[in-house]
């Protein structure tokens, strides 16, 4: 991009890296930034800089978090008899935002794809199996998406915890609010009625 | 000539990629085209249409319309999601070793009816809990049969004389059995020895259907066999191992050394 001024293109280009991110949006981020003022400039790459400093993951739960262990797993006022498995760390925030979960979290960094040659080995599955061993947890929630490489997951965990005589659930399945009957497929919409709770 | 810009096929999906933040790209094995890949626009998205209808393990009916690299996945049917096999972890390994198999021996817009047929036949009968070792070598010998790579087991692949009621060797190099006279002879790297009992089962596997074939009671080492054979012709012919075997193998000692253990405590008790 010999038109463009070097550190410009060097930022439009950086941008492009990031997922979601396309040559345009790239770009039209990369003007946004040199017109706006210094100080926005600086806080943003200095939000940067201390996310790569300053965030790690607990060494508990595996969730991203700044201080060790995280703010849920001190929290002496949740359940620490519940386990809540996710997925990634961006599955707790759902999780949390509804305010139904007082329990603490698990975080698994992925899921079984056996297509891929992805194993429990790979996952944090090892340390929740340390942490079900101190005799305090009494239920595990297994909160994977509900696709198939998920489901693997779910049945594989399923299988491994439920000798430790430890109630293992799941999330239900049903409808999303604002979804149409009509384009429901039959699976969930299956499970929906399975599941169908007095009214 | 039909100038529609869509069109509609029954397929099974194979595998599915995240495209995008909200898409999907599918790979299906169709009856009509053979495997073909598709974009399933918003399938990412908890309110789209296709969320459930576009999972691998799903037999559909799909519309879809003519794209400029990739057609479009416009509406989707499921006539069977297979949701018994899905519920047990072992049957779940099993498909997904089944749809690794179709994915890795086709190719783009080659079609095939019949390993189509054959496809939905063991995923019918994963979910219905056959037995899956029965189910699975037979699906592997029909596809090896239906890809162009049907073993030759009735005489040597060497010296094409009629093979004696001994014991043989599988030569995957040679694509099929040879002779020990040969395999002394030759010194080939095979390494897979074919009992008597293990050839009249393959035999008869290639040339009857899986109602007959699923009546054969197998003992644990014949299986064994079997699978040790068609495991090296097959890993051979795509010159890798298939990572869902790999996770099938685990499962299955897994599942062996806990059936142990469960056979050790009842002494026990």
């Amino acid at each position: 991009m010999a038109f463009v001024a070097e550190p410009l293109a060097k930022l439009i280009a950086e941008f492009n890296k990031l997922p979601g991110i396309g040559p345009k949006s790239a770009q039209r981020l990369a003007y946004h930034l040199l017109r706006s003022s210094e100080e926005e400039a600086r806080a943003l790459a200095e939000a940067i800089l201390a996310v790569k400093e300053k965030v790690k993951l607990c060494s508990v739960c595996f969730n991203t978090t700044d201080c060790d262990p995280c703010s849920i797993c001190r929290d002496t006022q949740r359940d620490h008899s519940k386990i809540c498995v996710v997925e990634k760390p961006s599955d707790v925030i759902p999780l949390e935002r509804t305010g139904k979960f007082r329990g603490t979290y698990h975080v698994l960094h992925g899921t079984i794809n056996p297509n891929k040659g992805i194993g429990p080995e790979d996952l944090k599955i090892r340390e929740l199996l340390s942490r079900l061993q101190n005799g305090i947890v009494s239920e595990v929630i297994i909160a994977t998406s509900p696709n198939v490489e998920s489901e693997t997951t779910a049945l594989y965990l399923q299988q491994i915890i439920k000798p430790l005589r430890i109630r293992v659930t799941r999330l239900a399945r049903g409808l999303p609010f604002g979804a149409e009957l009509e384009y429901a497929d039959d699976l969930t919409l299956g499970q929906a009625l399975e599941n169908r709770q007095e009214f | 000539m039909n100038t529609s810009r869509t069109y509609q096929v029954e397929g099974v999906i194979l595998k599915q990629a995240r495209l995008g933040e909200n898409d999907r790209i599918l790979t299906v094995f169709t009856s009509e085209l053979g495997k073909l890949r598709v974009v399933a626009k918003g399938a990412c998205s908890p309110r789209s249409k296709f969320t459930g209808n576009v999972e691998p393990l799903t037999h559909a009916v799909m519309l879809l319309a003519k794209g400029r690299n990739l057609d479009i996945l416009t509406q989707s049917q499921t006539i069977n999601n297979f949701l018994d096999l899905k519920k047990d972890l072992w049957r779940l390994a099993c498909g997904l070793y089944v749809l690794e198999l179709v994915d890795s021996f086709t190719i783009e817009g080659s079609e095939s009816r019949p390993l189509f047929t054959s496809l939905l036949e063991i995923l019918n009968e994963l979910n219905a809990a056959a037995n899956s070792e029965i189910a699975l070598r037979y699906f592997e010998l029909r596809l090896l049969r239906y890809a162009g790579y049907r073993p030759q087991l009735q005489r040597c692949a060497i010296c094409d004389q009629p093979l004696r009621p001994e014991l043989n060797f599988f030569e995957p190099s040679k694509g099929g059995i040879v002779c020990p006279h040969c395999y002394s002879r030759e010194n080939p790297k095979a390494r897979y020895p074919v009992s008597v009992e293990a050839l009249k089962v393959f035999r008869l596997w290639q040339s009857c259907d899986y109602a007959t074939a699923k009546r054969i009671k197998l003992k644990s080492n014949l299986s064994t066999e079997l699978d040790h054979v068609l495991h090296g012709h097959i890993s051979y012919l795509l010159g890798k191992e298939l990572k869902s075997r790999l996770w099938l193998q685990r499962l299955k000692k897994e599942l062996l050394s806990k059936e142990r253990t469960a056979t050790v405590n009842q002494g026990v008790c």
